[in-house]
């Protein structure tokens, strides 16, 4: 896919997409968390943040700000490397999957065809999958680094969660890939363009949703646990283990765990767009410029009402015992998405025979 | 085919200058005023008690065994689900007995608790 | 092309030595998790970014997790240094510049010019129509031996069966 054969010119583009999605991806984590407290505290008959700004807009600056001039304590006994080591690989596996992920079609910039997507790979849903397989590491050495019991429980218990639900979460979206035959994103989005017709008529739109409830359920509860939330946000269920594995950690440090944990919940919700839902397909129309920023809306809308979802389900549901979370795992969700990959290839080989 | 990766690379070297700029930052603007009591292992207030570093369940050890098992199975389904429209019913047996075979060890798994957490 | 294979080269090896000569062994663990993803790096260069992803998801992130647990399950504290036998430096110095030579010449002979990467193609779905139509039969083996690891895992976790 070389969109320009001129190589100052696709780095440019490349640099500037960059900073462009790392810009707004921090400032929808930034909102994100005020959105979450806003709508947790309407659920509770509460306000939420109200008095930084109109509505508590500008709470999330006066967060950063905060967590910026806060004292850093770490631990006397703790290991120093693997310390610092613990919050930077969350935020860099977390903010990297999302060079792989397509918002848009396309635009002509002075005779170059320009992707909205940083990069398009043949086995883009495996790199997503390859970098969320090294976030576990972040989580298991912050709680192994602090030398102290309650983030050392955590970061044990989190990563069995976190390892088990990555396999639910593999078998969720198999099924996907025998309808669309590719891992591109980009090639998964686009194979679900357009209509079903019956006699004539528009019924549904061609998203896999529609073929895949089974597949898409495992999918979303697999990543709603692997990204550690709530209902199954046993490694922070502070209740018991105080704060899970970031129990030691203060200031920007602590902040980054939570950065990464919603970048976490961004890439997945745009998973389950691009999967699931069509990811940019919607009703597109007027102006050339409209025509390709139409798309990128109805992109972000979809990814949006998934972030909905998850703080509407953390305002709503009690936590899992971890028993009850690990068999939730291994004795349902595991042999669903076999049952499911079964049934979806019986299903093909009898239409396309 | 490689240029695709390039792109990859000035992600990961922004997102490396982020995350390394931030942990800086805090470290430098931050004040430091660490006493004995603030370094030490938060127990809720009591003192702390031994070392944090014990041997715990075997379960972890188990479930990450059980999760290589399954991972390479899961593996062995890409591949599979990206050709499956040329394999037909030859892709569907294949399968079928390929996780048959798998799911006797998974009713063995079961039968003998080792999915159970609390045995 | 080349400089980035040697930028890979180099810092496989060096995180490899790390293994060996770090002290703490989740340091260890921390420098092999390196090792694998210099070496993806390197399936990448050779026109393979399926292998490159598996290898990162299947060793990188599942084999590596269960050593890191495994450190932290059995608390491996740092290694002693022991003042090693004299036998050893006589013996294994010169057979380890022996073995290095060997080694060396061989791969030297087997492969004289800088081969070029392979034109194979290894696309995904390269590799799904050559594992599901020519080499079924290891696949299908492949279910068996990972019964059988299942068998072995219970077997060592489990007291009583």
């Amino acid at each position: 896919m070389a969109t320009s054969s001129d190589l100052g010119f696709f780095l440019l583009v490349t640099i500037v997409k960059v900073a462009i999605i790392l810009w707004v991806l921090l400032t929808a984590i930034a909102y994100l968390t005020w959105l979450e407290r806003k709508v947790i505290g309407h659920i509770q008959s509460r306000w939420g943040p109200y008095l930084v700004g109109p509505h508590g807009l500008l709470q999330p600056l006066a967060d950063g700000v905060k967590f910026l001039f806060k004292e850093d304590i770490m631990p006397a006994d703790a290991d120093r490397l693997v310390y610092w080591l613990a919050p930077f690989i969350a935020m860099v596996t977390a903010f990297l999957s999302i060079a792989v992920i397509p918002f848009g079609e396309s635009f002509e910039l002075r005779g170059h065809v320009i992707p909205l997507q940083i990069t398009d790979l043949n086995v883009g849903l495996l790199f997503v999958f390859a970098v969320t397989s090294l976030g576990v590491y972040s989580i298991v050495l912050a709680g192994w680094a602090s030398n102290s019991k309650y983030p050392l429980f955590g970061g044990l218990r989190s990563s069995a969660q976190m390892i088990s639900y990555e396999l639910a979460l593999g078998l969720g979206v198999v099924g996907v890939l025998m309808i669309s035959g590719t891992l591109s994103l980009r090639g998964i989005a686009a194979s679900q363009l357009g209509f079903w017709r019956l006699g004539g008529i528009l019924i549904l739109p061609r998203w896999n949703i529609f073929l895949q409830p089974v597949g898409f359920l495992v999918y979303f509860m697999a990543a709603i646990a692997e990204t550690n939330r709530v209902p199954f946000d046993l490694p922070e269920g502070e209740t018991e283990l105080v704060a899970g594995f970031h129990t030691e950690y203060s200031s920007f440090k602590f902040a980054m765990f939570f950065m990464s944990e919603y970048a976490n919940m961004v890439t997945v919700s745009c998973l389950a767009t691009l999967l699931f839902f069509g990811g940019w397909s919607g009703p597109v129309f007027g102006p050339g410029w409209l025509r390709v920023l139409l798309p990128v809306f109805w992109f972000c809308l979809k990814v949006f009402c998934f972030l909905f979802f998850y703080i509407w389900v953390r305002g709503t549901l009690p936590r899992f015992r971890y028993d009850q979370l690990m068999a939730f795992g291994w004795k349902f969700l595991l042999p669903l998405g076999l049952a499911n990959i079964l049934v979806t290839s019986f299903v093909l080989a009898w239409i396309h025979s | 085919m490689l240029q695709d990766y390039i792109p990859v690379l000035v992600q990961l070297i922004a997102v490396v200058a982020v995350a390394g700029g931030i942990l800086g930052a805090s470290a430098l603007v931050g004040k430091k005023r660490p006493t004995r009591e603030k370094l030490s292992p938060y127990e809720c207030g009591s003192v702390p008690v031994g070392n944090a570093r014990e041997r715990f369940s075997i379960s972890f050890y188990l479930v990450g065994m059980l999760f290589i098992l399954f991972d390479v199975e899961a593996v062995f389904l890409y591949p599979w689900a990206v050709v499956y429209k040329s394999l037909k019913w030859f892709g569907f047996i294949e399968m079928f007995v390929y996780i048959a075979i798998l799911l006797a060890g998974y009713l063995y798994l079961w039968k003998k608790g080792a999915l159970d957490w609390s045995r | 092309m080349l400089a980035i294979f040697y930028m890979a080269a180099a810092v496989a090896v060096l995180a490899a030595m790390a293994v060996v000569f770090q002290r703490t062994p989740v340091y260890s663990a921390l420098s092999l998790i390196v090792v694998l993803g210099a070496l993806a790096v390197v399936y990448l260069l050779l026109d393979a970014p399926f292998i490159a992803m598996i290898q990162v998801i299947v060793y990188a992130g599942a084999i590596m997790v269960l050593f890191v647990l495994v450190i932290m399950l059995l608390n491996a504290r740092p290694e002693e240094p022991t003042r090693g036998s004299r036998f050893a430096h006589w013996l294994g110095v010169p057979l380890l510049i022996v073995f290095l030579g060997e080694f060396s010449y061989l791969i030297f002979r087997r492969f004289p010019a800088r081969a070029a990467p392979s034109a194979a193609d290894a696309s995904p779905e390269a590799i799904g129509h050559l594992l599901f139509r020519s080499y079924v039969l290891p696949f299908e083996v492949t279910s068996i031996l990972i019964v059988v690891a299942i068998l072995g895992a219970v077997v060592l976790a489990k007291k009583q069966l």
